[in-house]
C-alpha cells in the first residue's frame, strides 16, 4: 500500500485561546479524495489552510508528502488581484509556479472554464461566479498533485457546476489527490474515498 | 538565483502595473510631501537656520514613506492575494523583496518631486545629502516593507504601522540629517549603508515567519 500523501494525527489549531480545530486525525492515500463536512465554524477552512501550508498547527502533527508548490489551493477568497485582468493574474502565477508552456496552459484553462472572452477584463468587473471560475484556474494552473478546494461549488451557476464536476472527475481520473470541503457532499460522493465530519471545537 | 530574481522582478512589475492603473499611492505621496514642505515653509520662523530646514525635510520624507507603506500591502489583502503568493513562490522572501523594490520606486519618485520643492522653499541639497536620501530610502523600504506586512495582518494596522516603523526609522533620520548638515558626512553615509545591509538581511530572513500563521 502506498504511503499516505497526507497524514494528520491529533491536529489542533487555536487562534489565541480560541480553539477552532480539535483532535483531528486521518490519512489520505495518493489519488484519494477526502471530503470534509461540518457546520459553519467547525474548522473546515482552517483544516484546509493547514493542509495547504498557509497555517501551522498549534498541536499535533501534519505530514504532507508532496512539495509545497505542488499543492493547488482554492480558498474562500480568490487569491487574485482585483485590478489586474484574468490574463495578467494567471501570467503572474504561471511565472511564480514556473509553469512550462505557460501561455498555452493559461489559454487552455480560460477556454475550459468559459473565461476566454473576458480574459482582458479586470477582476473587479467580474461577477462572483466568474471570479470563482478564475480562482479554480489559478488553483489548477500548475497541475498540482494535491488539490485542496474549500467550497468549490459556491457562487457557480449551473454551467459552472457542470464544468467543475467534470474537472473534478478528470483530476480524480488523472490520479490527483483531492481534499474538498463542502456543505453538499452529494456532489462529490462518487469521488470520495474518505470522509471527515467536523464538529465545532 | 536567476529564478529568484525573476520572481522578484515579476512581483515588483505587478505592483508598478497596479499603481499605474489605480494611481492610489504615488499621487498621494507627492501631494503630501509638497504640502508638508509648504506648511514647514510658513511654520519655520524667518531667520531660522538651514540646519533646522534639513531636519524638517527628513520629517517630511519619513512621513511620506509612512503614507506609501500604509498602502503597500492593500492589493494583497483585498482578495487574499498574499496567500496566493505564499503558495506560489519557491522562496517567500521574494515577496518582500519585490514589495520593497516597488515601494522604493514610489518613494524615489516622490523624492524627485520633493527635493526640487525643498530647494525652492529652503536650500538645495549637495551630493552627500542626495546620497544620504538615497541610502535612507533603501533602508526605509527594506524595514518598512517588513513591518507594514506585519501591520497589514493585524486589526489596528493604522496604529500599529507607525508604532513599529517610526522607532526603526530614527537611526535613518539621524544618518540622513547628519549627511545633510555635517561638514564630514562620510561617517553618516557609512552608517546608513550599514543600517541598510543589516536591516535588509534581517527583513529578508524574517519575512517567512511574518506571512505564516
Amino acid at each position: 500500500m502506498a504511503e499516505p500523501i497526507v497524514r494528520a494525527a491529533g491536529l489542533e489549531k487555536r487562534y489565541g485561546l480560541r480553539p477552532v480545530l480539535r483532535d483531528v486525525s486521518f490519512e489520505l492515500e495518493p489519488g484519494g479524495a477526502l471530503v470534509v463536512t461540518g457546520p459553519n465554524g467547525a474548522g473546515k477552512s482552517t483544516l484546509l489552510r493547514l493542509i495547504g501550508g498557509l497555517a501551522a498547527p498549534s498541536r499535533g502533527s501534519l505530514e504532507i508528502r508532496t512539495e509545497r508548490r505542488k499543492v493547488g489551493f482554492l480558498g474562500h477568497e480568490p487569491l487574485v488581484y482585483r485590478e489586474l485582468t484574468a490574463l495578467e493574474n494567471l501570467d503572474l502565477y504561471g511565472r511564480l509556479y514556473r509553469v512550462p508552456e505557460r501561455r498555452e496552459r493559461i489559454g487552455m484553462l480560460l477556454e475550459r472554464f468559459g473565461l476566454w472572452e473576458a480574459r482582458h477584463q479586470r477582476i473587479s468587473s467580474y461577477s462572483r461566479g466568474m471570479t470563482q471560475r478564475l480562482a479554480l484556474c489559478r488553483a489548477l494552473l500548475h497541475e498540482p498533485d494535491l488539490v485542496v478546494l474549500d467550497e468549490p461549488h459556491s457562487s457557480l451557476d449551473d454551467e459552472g457546476l457542470t464544468l467543475l464536476d467534470a474537472e473534478l472527475g478528470t483530476l480524480a481520473a488523472a490520479g490527483k489527490t483531492l481534499v474538498v470541503a463542502t456543505h453538499d457532499p452529494g456532489r462529490v460522493a462518487s469521488l470520495a474515498t474518505a470522509h471527515i465530519d467536523l464538529e465545532r471545537a | 538565483m536567476t529564478a529568484y530574481l525573476g520572481d522578484v522582478a515579476a512581483l515588483a512589475r505587478k505592483d508598478l502595473r497596479l499603481e499605474l492603473r489605480a494611481r492610489d499611492t504615488l499621487p498621494a505621496m507627492a501631494l503630501f510631501v509638497v504640502a508638508t514642505l509648504v506648511v514647514f515653509h510658513f511654520a519655520l520662523p524667518a531667520g531660522a537656520s538651514e540646519d533646522a530646514a534639513y531636519g524638517l525635510l527628513w520629517v517630511a520624507l519619513v512621513f511620506t514613506a509612512l503614507l506609501g507603506l500604509g498602502r503597500a500591502w492593500t492589493p494583497e489583502s483585498e482578495a487574499g492575494a498574499l496567500d496566493g503568493l505564499v503558495l506560489a513562490t519557491s522562496d517567500r522572501s521574494a515577496i518582500w523583496l519585490g514589495k520593497a523594490l516597488a515601494t522604493l520606486a514610489f518613494l524615489l519618485a516622490a523624492e524627485v518631486v520633493a527635493l526640487p520643492a525643498f530647494a525652492l522653499f529652503f536650500a538645495p541639497l549637495d551630493g552627500p545629502a542626495l546620497l544620504g536620501v538615497l541610502l535612507a530610502s533603501v533602508g526605509i523600504c527594506a524595514v518598512g516593507s517588513l513591518v507594514s506586512a506585519m501591520a497589514a495582518a493585524a486589526r489596528g494596522r493604522e496604529v500599529l504601522l507607525p508604532l513599529l516603523f517610526l522607532p526603526l526609522a530614527i537611526p535613518l533620520v539621524v544618518g540622513g540629517v547628519g549627511s545633510s548638515i555635517s561638514p564630514e558626512p562620510g561617517a553618516y553615509l557609512a552608517f546608513l549603508g550599514l543600517y541598510d545591509a543589516v536591516f535588509a538581511i534581517l527583513s529578508w530572513a524574517a519575512f517567512e515567519y511574518v506571512v505564516t500563521e
